[in-house]
């Protein structure tokens, strides 16, 4: 997909990529033949850059032909360089400008508690975007009015677009900063699936609080030239390197 | 008929009132406020469906987003602070998580212009107008008094699509008689004249009028528009009036750039080209002072519309 875009931002879509099969194809209550079921559960993705990931997953769980992912970023596809969520089926928000999407999580959640309905929302963050104050403004109003059936997920791959996380503004102790805001907090491996799976059923039965799941993850995760080379955080491979990053990942490298 | 001045409530009291009762029809409004509900009134709602309003706190950027995740589940968010804080703090917010996903938020914000008072230049916006019409997809509406702007705030409900309103501090002469009625993006021609034409927004349509009642003594007759709603603008009725009368002043307590003269401007130099003059806040901020002495002291009261009017009429006989 970003090989045939020439752009796009492979390192930040691979690290989320095996937490949105977790959710598409395990988790969540939804109908890709009825988008805007009202009893859905949501996802936001605010790491809008992302993007490529969760055009796969939608496109693999059923909400437009997987023939369209290789229009990604052309003029008039509906799949954007970042989310869109007037132009394509699936898509719950327009996201690509970092900070904003945990609070429009609390919006849906917001929205289920005063309906009574018992859907659930899912906002996946990159760790860079806590960056953003807004992140933590977001944090504190829903600590404060307990609001479950709010799940946040951290794709904590340890870079952003400059460097490593923890040398530009090292969010540690994350853990502990979001149990400080009331939230109750999961650290798991973001590519063991089974573990992802269970977690994020765990955290479903969760009530009376909001819950982030700090989940470690490998910037580029499964491609071995692009595992933790912070060089694929906004460059797409070359049609070589694409070849090779999918024999990879389909396994027969 | 000789012009009265009879004190209204103020805009964001009128704001206040529409809302509580559009609460009761309406069980899909959620009201958010960024800890200023006993100032922008949205204090109103709170007393009679608490369990429909939250106070986010000192957070715009958040209140933002809260209300764009809102409308996305079929709620309509009215969300209110002070104009500066919700224009210049949920901005990015406003473009990201409303204005481009065109979701419904309605946007009302208190405290616009200078006319705030004593507070100061920080709590005084002067850019709100300039920020909220560059945001694609968003209508902009500044009401003149308390009973166009109840009428308005009951008639954005069944508006589709993401709003700002500016509600001001002070009380407001009353222009309108009860149970008019207005329509968003129709100007209202409040006076008729064939000499030049007011175009007004917000608390300079009174003092627009009171310059009009001061011009015709001396034997010109002046247009008076209220134009509440600046975006979209009513094009057809600017034009008319810039053709009808060959003159025209914007009169607007905002900044110069990017408020109601730089809308007209654009409007009039592809439409009907004319001699203008703009009575705004001229590139500067404020201070503290009373709202009437701080009026006088920017250049936006009739006595200054006059004066402006009587520049105009020279350009225009050359």
């Amino acid at each position: 997909m970003l090989t045939e875009a020439g752009s796009g931002h492979p390192g930040g879509s691979l690290s989320a990529t095996d937490i949105l099969i977790a959710l598409y194809f395990k988790i969540l209550r939804h109908d890709p033949k009825n988008p805007k079921w009202p009893d859905r559960d949501r996802v936001v993705l605010s790491k809008g850059h992302g993007a490529p990931a969760l055009y796969a997953a939608l496109a693999h769980a059923g909400y437009f032909p997987i023939s369209q992912l290789t229009t990604l970023r052309k003029l008039d596809s509906p799949l954007q360089g970042h989310p869109d969520m007037r132009r394509l089926p699936g898509l719950e928000a327009s996201t690509g400008s970092l900070g904003q999407g945990l609070s429009i999580g609390i919006g849906m959640a917001l929205a289920g508690r005063l309906d009574g309905k018992d859907y659930h929302t899912y906002v996946i963050l990159s760790d860079g975007e806590t960056n953003e104050g807004q992140t933590w403004e977001a944090a504190s109003f829903a600590g404060h009015h307990k609001l479950d059936h709010l799940i946040a997920i951290m794709d904590y791959n340890k870079f952003q677009l400059d460097d490593a996380v923890k040398s530009i503004i090292d969010m540690e102790p994350v853990v502990d900063k979001w149990r400080a805001f009331g939230w109750h907090v999961f650290e798991i491996d973001g590519h063991d699936m089974e573990l992802i799976i269970t977690t994020l059923e765990r955290a479903k039965g969760i009530q009376g609080k909001p819950i982030m799941i700090v989940a470690h993850t490998i910037k580029g995760k499964g491609v071995s030239f692009m595992e933790n080379n912070n060089h694929y955080h906004g460059v797409a491979p070359t049609k070589e390197e694409a070849e090779r990053a999918l024999k990879e990942l389909e396994g027969k490298g | 008929m000789k012009l009265e001045k009879k004190l209204g409530a103020a805009t964001r009291d009128a704001y206040g009132k529409a809302l509580a009762e559009l609460g009761k029809t309406h069980p899909n409004i959620v009201v958010l406020d960024g800890d200023l509900a006993k100032s922008t009134k949205t204090d109103n709602f709170r007393k009679v469906f608490p369990e429909r309003f939250f106070n986010v706190g000192i957070a715009e950027a958040n209140m933002v987003g809260i209300a764009s995740g809102l409308a996305t589940c079929g709620k309509i968010p009215f969300i209110s602070s002070f104009a500066c804080f919700m224009m210049c703090k949920g901005y990015d917010q406003l473009r990201m998580s409303v204005a481009f996903p065109e979701l419904n938020v309605k946007v009302v914000a208190s405290h616009g212009g200078i006319s705030v008072g004593e507070d100061g230049a920080s709590q005084q916006s002067i850019e709100d107008i300039a920020l909220a019409t560059s945001l694609p997809h968003f209508t902009v509406i500044v009401p003149a008094d308390e009973v166009s702007t109840y009428v308005l705030v009951k008639k954005l409900v069944d508006h589709k699509g993401p709003v700002f309103m500016r509600t001001g501090r002070p009380k407001t002469p009353i222009i309108y008689k009860e149970g008019t009625d207005f329509q968003i993006g129709k100007g209202v021609v409040l006076r008729r004249g064939e000499d030049l034409a007011l175009f007004a927004i917000g608390h300079l349509v009174f003092e627009a009028l009171v310059a009009a009642e001061e011009l015709a003594e001396k034997g010109v007759q002046a247009s008076v528009i209220d134009l509440h709603t600046v975006k979209p603008i009513d094009r057809e009725l600017i034009v008319q009036q810039a053709k009808a009368t060959g003159a025209v002043v914007t009169c607007e307590e905002h900044q110069i750039y990017g408020g109601l003269g730089s809308i007209v401007s654009e409007v009039l130099a592809q439409g009907a080209p004319v001699p203008m003059e703009l009575i705004a806040i001229r590139d500067t901020y404020a201070e503290s002072g009373t709202p009437e002495e701080l009026m006088d002291r920017y250049g936006l009261t009739a006595l200054h519309i006059v004066k402006a009017c009587e520049r105009i009429l020279k350009r225009k006989k050359k």
